[in-house]
């Protein structure tokens, strides 16, 4: 029986539940060994000219090695995200102007962290304060710039937002809204974290990271030197959530000043740096119009986005790209619509989040077949089914080069209906509303998908046997949470028969493997696994030809006895076995292989979530989610439902609770984890997941990502619940989170209007 | 001033500024690195040790409040570096864990959470961890591991 | 985040911890459970030179009931008030009022007497107090004095306890097991309550109705308790919960929302107390 698709715990787990992790800020590496440490000392105002920046005192306090300022750098500010307006570079250290609450002004050196603190503290910054610009229309309306020299405050934009004459001519509705999909903070448990040395002309760098190799290409380029100069090493890492890709600013800044005072640094972020100074997620200001027939038919769909990028546009500019390309949904619509504006304000650079653009187009759409439900006066799950893109119209093209590659929407949608108990739910709702309860009862679907491995399909594997029966895999991707090393082992085994404890998977070290393109994207199991799977298929062919002579047989009568790892002859038990290990013992015995899918993939699924909402406070509770989430076949449902669980919570965190804000000032309202809203488990329910699977034809195993999809369903699914409950009272859409003071408002409003 | 602190059962001593948390103390001067800080605000509970056997957030205990009296961290579960415990055994059955981080805090915290009330439910575990914050697993299988852990059936 | 350097003492007597306060008063800070204060300190929002551990003295710890009162040293955590077999027969209020405090670690550290001298207007324990007409105990150089808890609160976060003076024992009515509710409002579980709403059935029969986060300070529901001792019904009395208040406004609410969450609170509370 195969290993592929059963519930293999974890080989990680033993550490993390004795000794712990070894976090960058556990290390215990002798090359960081006398290491400085940095505090940051960081603007507290959100846009002001420095005119002085006084040292002095700080130099003197105990303990302190350094205090350095911009005057004091040399690396050149940076285009983060390359295709923004060229003017709109970020500098390491605040040169002349801050431009959000958090950025770096002044790095502090000591010899232990809490002489850094208190050191950080003297250093006296004199700001000249600017108005700030928070608001996206006034980023818009230009009369305050962060950037004088570019002239504007538009990142980047694409497209039109005007759709031409005619595109909703035909259409019997039209329904229009301004939605929020409102600024959230990833928030991983691991606050960033990054140790440097320099030493004989090369860099070492640790950080928490979910890319080596691509950090490591940032890295060299950024310090200005040979990426053969710069060693990345990522230890264990506390979660990434898409927001720690690439080297930040401060990440190249402990490399630099690792060099420029010949001594190691560490550097680990408070978590009220972390709020600010870490990239934020979402932040898209959208107007959705959807237009269609009373049968329930949409023929037009527009959606038109205004991007937060923050202060420096970095990943989170580009996001609404991608937002567009996704728009349609799961839907066969006739004419589809998209354009965005990314502009710059003084706030948090944006980045990507979980999800990383897909959440947006589908919290855009299905709130638009919601209100278009709602309008025509039909069942939602009725509208949906209406416009699904059918079986039998994949491959389905989205763009000139990109098709959705393989779904059954319908069927997911039918199958979580049936799983809740859609027309018990209905009836249970419509009882409470005409016995009057207060304790209010709402209902809310989302259909999804999403694409996955979106920015590149292809990823290394190695795979090498050694004389002692034991395995080492090496892997371009880059876990940090998801549980690589027991899924390669099992992709390993599965070919080998090597016993899985006998496999031991590395990743994340520049140095061992040069290549990779890291964990992002729900990308790994398709690109990383299919590479590994691929390098093991070829070892096992490797291994054949070897042992062809030994065996005098033919290759092709060749087979491998899983059960001692072994090659030997097809259908004759009396054959002799040559294990992997006596090959190994022979030669070396290693493959090193490139996957390329040349295409992404698109799970999909579907989601319905059962809110309570108290009418007269207006808190909404979710009692119940049923998730189907087809991501194609499962390697290890173990590790596929961790990944769903977390994400269904980080989507219902979203629609429930959290949001980043900020007052008129720039000022963070929300910097502190006191302050801002994630789940604890009191808040959440358990999760009702639901299998279903649906292969792609881009790899041989029919793997797709799932790192992703939970957040991308729930989120939408509970924010259409908790409108529905109060849909009745004359409400048609509440922004996110859906707070008791929001939804109580809304009821309020709603009230006040049909009076 | 010089602090004593029975940790893991063992005696430990070191001379310390009075502002010393007890994180730092059990993390810098004793190199248990397992507990781990993941706020400023007492928030996350990723700090969570046993002290005098309960459950407490070691970023907001100062060593000096601890002085004289007993700590056990995550490494002190096991005395031989398996799952013996529990809840360790437990959480890795339920896969209660992803990044790990906040895992040695939960951990105890749920160690604690037992030592006080072992006949838990759901509701119970929910309301139990309210002090520790997950951001990889959505709680799900880590309410099922404290479950399992206290000898309930999380499917019941 | 850690605070500034300071310096550190542990009396091991009320008396010694008395003395130290009288001498260094100005500029020092006590210290019981320190769930409040070491994160205000962490953030670096306060600063004291000297900080006095008070939170092992056993003198205040203890929780008896002497005469019609309860007498609850000020260093009793709250854990001990939850798992009080004392207070569940004689003042049920208050362990279930601190059954909602922070969270098991907050509840394993945190006291009744640090919550109350720290004042919170946001705090659970300082309106479940004043619901109950509890007392507070002060000592100082010249001794000790009582002060009920509705004349302790001066505005936020400052009270009638002089530099010199310690917190040392709340003293609150035998109340008993019933009469009682605690409607605490809030978005996670283990944040502060944007509104709470604490009932408490006095020996003479009076209902006493305290309100958490309506003011600078805890506050009752006069007018709510007025109407109810006319005679009013439960649902009119309730609606007159936020007269007279002055609710502060955030991200969490209005003072708007928060008026007519007073309101609704008060109305289940009532319920819950005395229907």
């Amino acid at each position: 029986m195969s290993i592929l698709g059963t519930r293999v715990h974890r080989v990680e787990d033993p550490a993390f539940l004795t000794k712990g992790g070894t976090y960058t800020d556990d290390l215990t590496d002798e090359r960081l060994a006398g290491a400085l440490h940095l505090t940051l000392v960081r603007s507290p105002i959100a846009h002001a000219t420095i005119t002085s920046i006084d040292t002095s005192a700080a130099k003197q306090a105990p303990g302190v090695v350094a205090v350095l300022t911009a005057a004091d750098c040399d690396l050149e500010p940076v285009l983060v995200f390359d295709r923004a307006n060229k003017k709109m570079v970020r500098p390491y250290l605040a040169t002349d102007r801050v431009r959000f609450v958090g950025e770096p002004v002044a790095a502090v050196l000591t010899e232990h962290p809490y002489q850094g603190e208190d050191a950080a503290e003297l250093v006296d910054v004199d700001y000249d304060p600017l108005p700030a610009v928070v608001d996206v229309e006034a980023a818009l309306n230009g009369e305050v710039l962060l950037f004088p020299e570019a002239g504007t405050n538009v990142a980047t934009a694409k497209g039109s937002a005007d759709p031409g004459a005619g595109f909703f001519a035909d259409c019997e509705v039209v329904v229009t809204k301004q939605i929020l999909n409102q600024r959230v903070a990833p928030a991983p448990l691991e606050t960033r974290a990054a140790a440097a040395a320099w030493d004989d002309g090369r860099y070492t760098v640790f950080c928490s990271n979910q890319n080596a190799q691509g950090t490591r290409d940032d890295l060299a380029e950024r310090l200005g030197v040979d990426v053969a100069d710069v060693h990345v090493i990522l230890p264990d890492v506390g979660g990434g959530f898409g927001a720690k890709i690439g080297a930040d600013p401060e990440y190249v800044l402990v490399a630099w000043l690792a060099r420029r005072l010949g001594r190691p640094v560490r550097w680990s972020e408070s978590r009220s740096e972390n709020m600010t100074g870490l990239v934020h997620g979402r932040a898209q200001h959208q107007t959705i119009t959807i237009g269609g027939d009373r049968d329930g038919t949409v023929k037009a769909y527009q959606l038109k986005i205004v991007g937060e990028a923050g202060a420096y546009p970095a990943f989170g500019a580009a996001l609404p790209n991608l937002t567009g390309m996704m728009a349609r949904g799961t839907y066969d619509i006739a004419r589809k619509h998209s354009s965005y504006v990314s502009v710059v304000t003084n706030t948090t650079p944006t980045g990507a989040y979980r999800g990383a653009g897909r959440p947006e187009a589908t919290q855009a759409i299905e709130r638009a077949m919601d209100l278009f439900a709602r309008a025509i006066g039909m069942d939602p799950a009725d509208v949906r089914r209406k416009n699904f893109i059918a079986p039998e119209q994949f491959p389905y093209e989205i763009t000139d080069e990109i098709s959705y590659d393989t779904g059954e929407y319908a069927k997911a949608l039918d199958l979580a209906l049936r799983s809740a108990g859609y027309e018990q739910l209905r009836a249970e709702q419509a009882r409470r509303r005409e016995r009057g309860d207060t304790k209010l009862l709402g209902i809310g679907l989302s259909s999804y998908v999403e694409i996955t491995a979106g920015g590149g399909a292809s990823e290394n594997g190695s795979v090498e046997v050694h004389p002692d029966g034991t395995v080492t895999v090496l892997t371009g991707s880059s876990p940090h949470g998801q549980g690589h090393a027991t899924a390669w082992a099992m992709l390993a085994h599965e070919q080998l028969g090597i016993p899985m404890e006998k496999i031991t998977v590395r990743h994340g070290d520049t140095d061992q493997i040069p290549e990779g393109a890291g964990t992002m994207g729900s990308r790994s199991l398709q690109t990383g696994g299919i590479a590994v799977h691929k390098a093991a298929g070829e070892l096992v062919e490797l291994a054949k030809q070897r042992a062809a002579d030994l065996l005098e047989a033919d290759v092709a009568d060749l087979v491998v006895d899983k059960d001692v790892a072994a090659i030997t002859v097809a259908g004759v038990p009396s054959a002799r076995k040559i294990t992997f290990a006596e090959l190994a013992a022979q030669e070396q015995l290693r493959v090193h292989t490139e996957w390329d899918a040349g295409k992404a993939t698109f799970p999909f699924g579907a989601h319905v979530a059962v809110v309570e909402v108290d009418a007269e406070t207006g808190k909404a509770a979710v009692q119940r989610i049923w998730a189907v989430d087809d991501a194609g076949p499962v390697l290890n449902p173990l590790l596929f439902d961790g990944q769903r669980h977390g994400g269904i919570a980080q989507g219902i965190a979203q629609a429930m609770l959290e949001e980043v804000t900020y007052d008129e000032d720039g000022q963070p309202l929300a910097a502190s984890f006191a302050d801002y809203g994630i789940p604890s488990a009191a808040e959440l329910p358990s999760f009702d997941l639901v299998g279903m699977e649906t292969p792609t034809d881009a790899n041989p195993l029919g793997y797709k990502g799932i790192g992703e999809a939970g957040t991308i369903g729930s989120c939408p699914a509970v924010q259409n619940a908790v409108i529905d409950a109060v849909a009745h009272l004359g409400v048609d859409h509440i922004d996110m989170p859906l707070t008791p003071v929001r939804v109580w408002t809304a009821i309020q409003q709603a009230a006040g209007g049909a009076k | 001033m010089k602090v004593e602190i029975n940790v893991n059962g063992t005696a430990t001593t070191a001379d310390v500024e009075p502002r010393t948390l007890l994180v730092h103390y059990l993390r810098d001067n004793l190199g248990l690195k397992a507990t781990n800080i993941g706020c400023d605000t007492t928030s996350c509970g990723a700090c969570t040790v046993l002290l005098d056997g309960e459950s407490v957030k070691s970023c907001t205990v100062l060593a000096a409040q601890a002085d004289g009296l007993s700590v056990t961290t995550m490494e002190g579960l096991s005395d031989d570096g398996t799952l013996s415990h529990p809840v360790t055994a437990a959480f890795r059955q339920e896969h209660g864990l992803q990044c790990g981080f906040c895992t040695p805090g939960m951990v105890m915290a749920a160690v604690s959470l037992i030592e006080e009330n072992p006949d838990l439910t759901e509701a119970d575990v929910r309301s139990g961890l309210e002090g520790n914050l997950c951001r990889c697993t959505g709680y799900h299988n880590i309410v099922r591991a404290v479950l399992v852990a206290a000898g309930k059936d999380p499917d019941a | 985040m850690i605070p500034v350097a300071f310096d550190y003492q542990r009396p091991q007597t009320l008396d010694e911890a008395v003395a130290l306060l009288a001498t260094r008063g100005e500029d020092a800070t006590v210290l019981a459970g320190g769930h409040s204060l070491l994160p205000v300190m962490k953030l670096r929002m306060a600063a004291p030179e000297l900080v006095i551990d008070i939170g092992r003295l056993a003198e205040l710890r203890h929780l008896r009931v002497e005469g019609d009162e309860i007498a609850i040293g000020a260093a009793t955590r709250y854990r001990d008030l939850v798992t009080s077999t004392v207070l569940a027969a004689e003042c049920a209020l208050l362990p279930a009022v601190a059954a909602t405090v922070g969270d098991p670690q907050v509840r394993h550290r945190g006291t009744l007497g640090g919550a109350i001298a720290h004042g919170d207007p946001a705090g659970d324990m300082p309106a479940a107090i004043l619901a109950l007409d509890g007392t507070v105990v002060l000592q100082g150089p010249n001794g000790r004095r009582s002060v009920p808890v509705a004349e302790f609160y001066t505005g936020l976060f400052s009270t009638v306890r002089e530099p010199d003076e310690l917190v040392v024992e709340i003293r609150v009515p035998r109340t008993g097991a019933t009469g009682w509710a605690y409607e605490k409002f809030t978005r996670r579980s283990n944040d502060w309550a944007i509104v709470a709403v604490a009932v408490a059935t006095m020996p003479s029969g009076a209902v006493n109705v305290a309100m958490v986060n309506m003011a600078g300070t805890p506050i009752r529901a006069t007018a709510t308790e007025a109407a109810l001792a006319e005679g009013k019904s439960i649902v009119d009395a309730a609606a007159l919960a936020a007269e007279g208040t002055n609710p502060p406004a955030d991200t969490h609410g209005t003072p708007e929302y928060r008026r007519h969450l007073a309101q609704v609170l008060t109305r289940r509370a009532l319920q819950t107390a005395i229907a």
